[in-house]
């Protein structure tokens, strides 16, 4: 009873109510006992009740835990304790449980066997086509689809992590208008009475501000409604957007364009400060990346290719790179111009280069020269207009368009200026020009150039509508909140980076029936009920450039999960002459860019609890971001690691923590986008700071500090992966060096040569002064016969590997790996299964990082195993080191005796048992862990026994007719979550008994090596060697103290 | 000075050795009987069911076949519990105005499921797949009893791990030719009377006779069983059953 | 009889190779009986022990809450993490164990070895080593977090999962190890205890205490037939609990020794671990016989002779231990191992390697004090080398425990350690305990076997004499 009042009480704290808490007090008051109930039910049907509650909730935030005070999950903690400790927990009876069928099942529904759909997650740069793993209808996974270019079968680390959005309890649950709950009805009904108002002046005070669509769909719709009112007026925003590509592109050619590289063909390449190997957010990541290692895996056929990085902040592309040179985002362009000019592409003369920077130039130049046609310049998303240009005219020069240079339209199906749009937009807004703004999606309020103010704005249109998949900021100040679908959960379309189009389908009805753009533009036209499904089938009726019945290619592009021949051609174009003119930065100035987060986006994946923990590469970083900046900038202005400090642009200031990141340029401050919200969720709420509080129209990538100074305060981050520098001492080769990395080339974990040295010696990773594995099986105890039937293995190649998280984040989804939050992190608790250990060798003022994925190496002479007492962690007879999650009783002494450290203990209940949104996500083959229990990698074995009992079953159908007939399981069957989510496919999965199988072939290189073989643990994962490739005109990074690596050149 | 105790003390004592060391044991004895005891295991519980469903009624009587209403049994993890439809199938025609079929009728009514209560329940921790075990030959009734004299459905087999094991460690001791066998509760296994007929080498085996089961051609070279343990170790053989320190290593059940 | 009074002169003074009495002169077998007696059936409980119990009681609270927050939050809420996934709990289980040895070597091994002084501190000293290894015990137990499984699921017991304990696994044999060794000392202790149980229920007053004490000695009556079984039962144990000594802490070695850590990984782990652990063990009962015979007026029993004797026994095992140190980093270099040689570098200078050197001042450089008879000779100096010993001890384990871990093969998870405050409350917690139970059996039972005592006295020499006379 006392229980009840206080939730009462407690609902009612907000002062926005129907029913007041004395009227509550009073009705309850009366009430006694059995009445007492009663009068609860009543209260509950009252009037008002459902308002009550509702504004208590308004976008249905769930109740969950409380850090104070006895939360329902401490409670059940508290339970499960004490009746654990009530009875030995073997003596306890099982409860019951119910069991619920279908009313009618679904035909082609076989409960317990998962299905795959083909659908595309929509993303700024270009749809990414996925295929949707579903037990019994709920998406519980996602793939890369083999059967789109886009992907072939990959996926980058924002993909994986979609689905967790999906399960967001944090989600909008229902629409309001002002903070009243509606639903879409009420909606429609406005919407009809607007339209009759607004017929009469064309809709002048309408206007749409969307995401950047890549929807032809959706982009149809919209022109019907702007045909239906000819002046209201569409925008579009994204604050990562691509304005500067575009816009050179309008300069070059006089038309919109798409850059297409073909890395294959590509001997030679030079990023200009573009970021093309860690995610989607570069356009055509997925088939770039696989492109570009495919010319590093040493085959026979194909000779390496040489990486030039010139780049500001420290990114896994210029980690990856032969060749790299720190700049300042502001210089890139001159040094662009000069080497333009260099290579007779026009630019500029080459002014306050240093010298090492002129070294460099000349160096690269010359390599460009000589492969001419067979080289490649990309210019940075994050650059201005000018170094695209620049990037064209070096690539025209050299002759690569064409070759490894073309174009095509752009994924965007209308490209516009979206920072001159939105200027305009906002222009009217205060102008009072709008009545009525319709946001589709996105989030302005937040993340809009701060100078535009842009929710004052809003205050002056009388209806803002926002249709968002979360109660964001700028829902907050929109009178009508509706609440979106999910892309899991809608119809769609969507082109990928080179256009070609694809399918979105939804996997499920919407959790909580919202709407999708679709239906919400489709009210302003004379079909108010079309629903996304029929605007799909009706645009693509008209469109679908395909032979034959609609219905029967719609399925197809249902089921391939893309359109054929639906990208629009590729176009011949040469960019005009002419150099752009660039004025250079003051060499003093300190300057700031303005980067998309690697885990968080723009800040639309602020509250996904998977990216949020996922280790920015490099940094390996958790949870925050910070003000980034080199040694010697740190050093000069005596900022310490964590230390906060203010920074100013001109005039607004925004205070961030210090993180000094190796390799960055001197004078330069970079800050990432996408953190510092507060309307977000209980994953991101109030972690990093706002970077887009200084970043205005005036220069929105690249700023000037006017102002650095300390606050006094310092901000803890969480850093997984601790870089220690080795202090300066009597061997100069020693200064700067990273502790770590040295250790790591002492201990052989690195193993690497040049390419020349590589042609000369393919055996070096052995023929070095390497300890090697102990040839016998070296063991008290009596081994094990690994030589019949399935014997599981992996090799990863180092070579291939760019360090860019998705399969990290892929495990994570697999295997229902926990999330343990920021705390927790900080003192060494993370769970991942597969962590990207990043290791620097050279100076760590411009250091090479090479990136070792680390899981479970499933040591067949696992020291793991002996030493625990109840047997929890075993081997299989097919060479699995396995964990028994329910026998492990937590001593954690196998993590003790690991020598890879890759077990992850559950030093506190992780797992979110409680959240309900949460239980349909997690993956039904794998057990959920509990408090005090130890976990690891498993090579996803449930991947392994499905394939086996597959396997078997068919062996047995296909007995019935011969009886002799045998079904192993084949090579590919069975694929790590990992290895599919791969990329490069660095990652290669299977059975190293047959000497067919890709794995055994590729663990048959020279360059194969297994890690602390030494210690005769015999592991099953290996590694395979890295060959870099260097100028040595400039030098290469790789030396190491005690070794040398490259040796000179021959 | 007084004794503190008398004579009889001695005695006392020597007895309160003996009474302590048969407390001990009895106290470990009962203990090992508990956890296995059916209170436990919750064996021959016959749960509170929304509809009282007889499966004596519906195998024995009626005679339907298990896979009529567990249709994934063949080939998923999951055997399946039939949809309201299943019901309805027959129930639409017969006994339409029973009252205990009431919550099926406004289940199909009302498209709300039929809340039953799980009989044989394994903890989340174990994996156990229906399909591969029916298509190795081991039949429904080895692990479920016989249900076709179960006019309430109740929990046959402990369940317990050890039980399990006690298959994984000797298939032969369950496994039956594939085919009829695998669905008919009643089948007792090879002996004098009723006994197997195998063509030699394959695992195509009848038990009407030296007749191939698909062509019904008469078999080449027959093999008669008449126990079954030769029975299933020759089938083990057949069906390719994996050894038994595979299929009790512990990534078998748990992940 | 010679050396009479040299005793009474200042230790500077005295003759080198003159040992103070193990027994002041002047004794009889009644004033022995009644000095020892007094301190348990006194009506009138010191108001310093009633202080000392309540302050232990009210520590051994603080251990209930750190344990009852610890089953109800899981292991979370101690410092340890990956890589240092062991901690405090080990750390104090390992210390425990090592000072549960010198009870069991004093009265066990000095036995053997016809050490008369072992009489007036054996009795103590196992008492202590019992208190001991039952604070050893908790750790195991409470370092799980869930003890509900590891309660039974380490001990083969016939269960229906149909699977055993691994005895591959060194903690198993730590199981066994341990709770021989207890079961062992228990019944050790108690059998040195039952003559003396008789005398209390001989002269107790009260008719409870008679029976109590009564029920406890089992009817021992001091028979003819009650000696001489006493004696074959007391020397069977003495010789069963020998081997245990070197076994138990060789065991718990192993818990480390069997691992691939560097630093863990090392053959010399067993000497120097019973050696350190008998080092630890004398520190104890010196800690706890210093106060208490000053604090009961026992100098005439526990005198200069036993705290010189123990003081001895601390120099050599120190020694002992010194040695193994010098091994291990002696290894380190000779192996030339990588890992081997990094890991003692980082020991010694790693962010941790105060520690280190702590250690190595307190149980190397402090105790050579022990060298001078002046220091060895003094009780209020010998209590604080002790204590200091004590310390000592417990950062080996720490150094063992943790350095070893927090930085191992791969760089990319070294990590550090920091304990917190529930690490703190469970560790002092069992002072508490050990403390406390300490007091009880001081007030219940008499701390030293009184009828040995007798037998040390120069009256008990009677019969040697007359076949002197005889003569």
């Amino acid at each position: 009873m006392e229980n009840h009042t206080d939730n009462l009480v407690q609902i009612t704290t907000t002062p926005k109510r129907k029913l007041s808490l004395q009227e509550v007090r009073e009705r309850l008051s009366a009430a006694k006992g059995k009445a007492y109930w009663r009068s609860l039910e009543e209260l509950v049907d009252a009037p008002g009740f459902e308002e009550l509650l509702e504004n208590e909730f308004p976008a249905g935030v769930t109740e969950f835990p409380q850090e104070s005070g006895v939360s329902r999950r401490n409670f059940m903690k508290l339970m499960g304790a004490s009746m654990a400790l009530a009875g030995l927990s073997a003596c306890t009876r099982q409860p019951e449980e119910p069991i619920v069928p279908y009313v009618r099942q679904p035909e082609d529904l076989i409960p317990g066997v998962p299905k795959y759909f083909a659908t595309t997650m929509p993303f700024p740069t270009g749809g990414i086509p996925v295929l949707v793993k579903s037990n019994e209808f709920r998406p519980t996974k996602i793939e890369g689809n083999a059967m789109h270019p886009a992907s072939s079968g990959a996926t980058d680390v924002f993909a994986q992590a979609s689905i967790l959005d999906l399960y967001d309890p944090d989600r909008a649950q229902n629409s309001s208008y002002r903070d009243q709950r509606r639903n879409w009805g009420d909606f429609h009904d406005a919407i009809d009475a607007y339209k009759v108002k607004a017929g009469a002046s064309g809709g002048a005070g309408l206007r749409f501000l969307s995401e950047t669509i890549i929807s032809p769909t959706l982009v149809w719709q919209m022109q019907t409604v702007l045909k239906k009112f000819p002046s209201a007026k569409w925008y579009q925003w994204d604050p990562i957007h691509r304005d500067s590509a575009r816009s050179a592109a309008k300069q070059m050619f006089g038309q919109y364009a798409e850059p297409i590289y073909n890395f294959e063909a590509a001997n030679v390449v030079l990023s200009l400060d573009a970021d093309f190997l860690y995610a989607s957010y570069f356009p055509g990541f997925i088939p770039y990346a696989r492109a570009f290692t495919k010319r590093r895996k040493m085959a026979e056929d194909t000779p390496m290719n040489r990486l030039y990085a010139v780049e500001s902040f420290a990114t896994t592309t210029g980690a990856l790179s032969d060749n790299r040179l720190r700049m300042r985002a502001s210089d890139i362009m001159v040094f662009a111009s000069a080497l333009a000019a260099a290579l007779g592409g026009g630019g500029g003369a080459a002014t306050g280069l240093s010298d090492d920077e002129q070294k460099f130039l000349q160096a690269v130049a010359k390599d460009l020269k000589a492969n001419a046609g067979a080289s490649l310049v990309i210019p940075g998303e994050q650059q201005p207009p000018e170094l695209h240009i620049l990037a064209a005219q070096i690539n025209q020069a050299l002759g690569n368009i064409g070759k490894t240079v073309s174009y095509a339209e752009p994924p965007e199906v209308v490209p516009t200026d979206q920072f001159a749009g939105l200027r305009e937009l906002v222009g009217d807004m205060n102008a009072g020009k709008v009545d009525t703004l319709i946001i589709l999606y996105g989030n302005p309020v937040y993340d809009a150039p701060v100078d535009l103010d842009f929710e004052g704005a809003m205050g002056k249109v009388a209806n803002n509508v926002h249709l968002s998949l979360y109660r964001n900021e700028t829902s907050r100040v929109s009178q009508w909140l509706l609440h979106g679908a999910h892309y899991l959960e809608t119809w769609s379309d969507a082109r990928a980076y080179d256009g070609t189009a694809s399918l979105v389908q939804p996997l499920i009805a919407p959790l909580y029936d919202g709407h999708s753009a679709h239906e919400l533009v489709a009210l302003f036209t004379d079909t108010p009920e079309m629903t996304a499904y029929q605007a799909i089938q009706t645009y693509w009726q008209q469109n679908g450039k395909a032979a034959g019945d609609f219905a029967t290619n719609f399925r197809r592009w249902l089921h391939d999960g893309i359109i054929p021949n639906s990208a629009p051609g590729a176009k011949t174009l040469t960019p005009r002459a002419g150099a752009p003119t660039i004025t250079p930065l003051a060499k003093d100035a300190i300057e700031v860019v303005f980067r998309p987060d690697p885990t968080t986006y723009d800040g639309r994946y602020n509250n996904n609890a998977w990216l949020q923990e996922c280790p920015k590469p490099l940094l390996r970083l958790e949870w925050d971001n910070a003000a980034m900046m080199s040694i010697e900038t740190a050093a000069r202005l005596g900022f310490e690691q964590e230390d906060v400090i203010r920074i100013t642009v001109d005039g607004r200031y925004v205070d961030a923590p210090v993180l000094v990141v190796y390799g960055m340029p001197e004078n330069s401050i970079t800050l990432n986008l996408g953190y510092g919200r507060y309307f977000s969720g209980r994953a991101g709420n109030g972690f990093g700071f706002n970077a887009y509080a200084i970043r205005s129209t005036k220069t929105p990538l690249i700023a000037v500090a006017e102002k650095l100074e300390k606050t006094g305060d310092t901000y803890h981050l969480a850093v997984v992966q601790n870089y220690t520098l080795i202090k300066p001492h009597g061997d100069p080769k020693w200064m700067n060096r990273s502790v770590q990395g040295a250790e790591a080339v002492r201990r052989d974990l690195i193993r690497v040569a040049s390419y020349d040295q590589y042609k000369k010696d393919p055996d070096f990773a052995h023929s070095q002064t390497f300890d090697e594995d102990p040839q016998s099986y070296d063991s008290l105890y009596p081994g094990f016969d690994y030589t019949k039937g399935y014997q599981w293995g992996m090799a990863i190649d180092m070579n291939s590997c760019v360090g860019c998280n998705s399969c990290v984040i892929a495990c994570q989804a697999e295997n229902n790996v926990a999330v343990v939050g920021k705390e927790q992190v900080k003192i060494g608790r993370d769970m991942k299964w597969l962590r990207i250990d990043t290791y620097y060798t050279g100076d760590l003022h411009n250091p090479r990082a090479f990136f070792q994925p680390m899981l479970c190496q499933h040591c067949e002479n696992a020291p793991c195993e002996p030493v625990c007492p109840v047997g929890a962690t075993v081997h299989t007879p097919e060479g699995v080191n396995t964990m028994v999650y329910n026998r492990c009783v937590g001593t954690r002494y196998c993590s003790n005796n690991c020598p890879y450290k890759v077990r992850r203990f559950n030093f506190k209940l992780f797992s979110d048992y409680i959240t309900p949104s949460l239980k349909p996500l997690r993956n039904p083959d794998v057990t959920v862990r509990s408090r005090g229990v130890m976990e690891k990698c498993s090579y996803c074995i449930q991947r392994i026994n499905a394939a086996r009992i597959q396997a078997e079953v068919e062996e047995t159908r296909l007995q019935e007719d011969d009886p002799t007939a045998e079904r192993k399981i084949r090579d590919g069957e069975v694929v790590t979550a990992c290895q599919q989510a791969c990329p490069t496919d660095a990652i290669v999965f299977g059975n190293i008994n047959d000497p067919d199988s890709r794995v055994t072939r590729i663990k048959a290189q020279p360059r194969n090596y297994g890690l602390l073989t030494d210690v005769n643990t015999r592991p099953r994962t290996s590694y395979i060697a890295s060959v870099v490739n260097p100028n040595f005109e400039i030098g290469d990074r790789t030396d190491m103290p005690g070794k040398t690596f490259i040796g000179e050149q021959s | 000075m007084p004794q503190v105790f008398n004579r009889g003390a001695n005695g006392l004592a020597r007895m309160s050795l003996v009474i302590l060391g048969l407390v001990v044991t009895s106290l470990a004895l009962t203990l090992n009987e508990l956890q296995r005891s059916p209170y436990v295991t919750r064996q021959g519980e016959r749960l509170e069911q929304p509809v009282p469903f007889s499966h004596q009624h519906h195998v024995a009587g009626l005679g339907l076949d298990c896979r009529y209403c567990h249709t994934s049994v063949e080939n998923s993890s999951f055997a399946g519990i039939p949809p309201t439809k299943t019901c309805m199938n027959c129930h639409s025609e017969i006994w339409t105005n029973a009252d205990i079929l009431e919550p099926v009728r406004s289940s199909y009514r009302n498209n709300t499921s039929i809340w039953w209560t799980k009989i044989h329940d394994l903890p989340d921790y174990v994996y156990f797949n229906h399909e591969i075990h029916i298509n190795k030959g081991i039949g429904c009734a080895s692990c479920h009893g016989p249900v076709d004299e179960m006019p309430l459905m109740y929990q046959h087999g402990s369940l317990q791990m050890e039980w399990c094991l006690d298959c994984h460690r000797n298939p032969a001791k369950n496994i039956r030719p594939i085919g009829d066998p695998i669905f008919n509760i009643g089948w007792k296994g090879p002996s004098q009377d009723n006994q197997v007929w195998c063509e030699q080498g394959t695992g195509d085996c009848s038990l009407s006779g030296p007749y191939l089961q698909k062509s019904g051609k008469p078999m080449l070279k027959p093999i008669v069983f008449t126990d079954q343990m030769t029975l299933g170790k020759y089938l083990v053989a057949q069906y390719h059953v994996r050894t038994p320190n595979e299929i009790q290593s512990c990534e078998t059940c748990h992940r | 009889m010679s050396t009479k009074g040299l005793t009474d002169l200042p230790p500077s003074k005295r003759p080198f190779l003159v040992d103070p009495p193990v027994i002041a002169p002047g004794h009889t077998f009644a004033s022995v009986t009644e000095k020892v007696m007094r301190t348990v059936l006194t009506p009138r409980t010191p108001f310093g022990w009633i202080f000392g119990f309540l302050i232990t009681f009210g520590v051994v609270q603080v251990l209930m809450i750190a344990a009852g927050y610890l089953f109800y939050e899981g292991v979370g809420i101690w410092g340890i993490t990956i890589p240092s996934a062991w901690g405090f709990a080990i750390v104090n289980f390992v210390w425990w164990i090592g000072i549960g040895h010198a009870g069991t070597l004093i009265s066990a091994i000095l036995l053997l070895l016809k050490q008369s002084w072992r009489t007036s501190i054996n009795r103590a000293a196992e008492a202590m080593t019992l208190f001991a290894v039952m604070c050893a015990g908790m750790f195991p137990i409470l370092h799980t977090g869930r003890p509900w499984l590891a309660a039974y699921w380490l001990f083969p017991i016939p269960l229906t999962m149909g699977v055993w304990p691994q005895f591959r696994s060194p903690l198993i044999w730590d199981v066994f190890a341990v709770s021989t060794y207890f079961t062992v000392s228990l019944l050790f202790w108690y059998t040195g205890l039952i003559p003396d149980i008789a005398t209390l229920r001989d002269n107790a007053k009260h008719k409870i205490t008679r029976t109590i004490y009564g029920v406890m000695c089992m009817g021992w009556r001091g028979s003819g037939r009650h000696w001489a079984r006493y004696e074959t039962a007391y020397l069977i144990l003495a010789g069963l609990s020998t081997p245990l000594v070197l076994s138990v802490h060789t065991v718990v070695s192993w818990d480390f020794a069997i691992a691939v850590l560097p630093g863990w990984h090392t053959t010399i782990f067993p000497p120097y671990f019973v050696a350190g652990a008998i080092y630890s063990g004398f520190a104890m009962v010196l800690t706890l016989l210093i106060p208490i015979r000053a604090a009961y007026g026992m100098k005439d029993f526990i005198t200069e002779r036993h705290l010189q004797n123990m003081a001895k026994v601390m120099l050599a095992t120190g020694l002992i231990v010194a040695y193994g140190y010098f091994m291990e980093a002696l290894m380190s270099w000779y192996a030339g191992d990588v890992f081997e040689t990094f890991q003692f570098k980082n020991r010694a200078t790693g962010p941790l390697g105060y520690f280190y050197w702590l250690l190595i001042t307190f149980n190397i450089v402090l105790p050579q004090s022990l060298w001078f008879r002046k220091v060895r000779s003094s009780p209020v100096v010998l209590w604080i080398v002790s204590i200091i010993v004590n310390i000592g001890m417990w950062l080996e384990r720490f150094v063992i425990v943790v350095i070893s871990l927090h930085r191992d093969f791969l760089p990319s998870s070294w990590g550090t350690y920091k304990a917190t405050r529930w690490d703190y409350a469970t560790f002092i917690g069992t002072l508490g305990f050990f403390t406390m139970a300490f007091l009880l059996f001081i007030r219940v039972l008499p701390m030293i076997s009184i009828f040995e005592l007798r037998v040390l006295l120069p009256q008990s020499r009677v019969r040697l004499q007359a076949q002197e006379f005889m003569k």
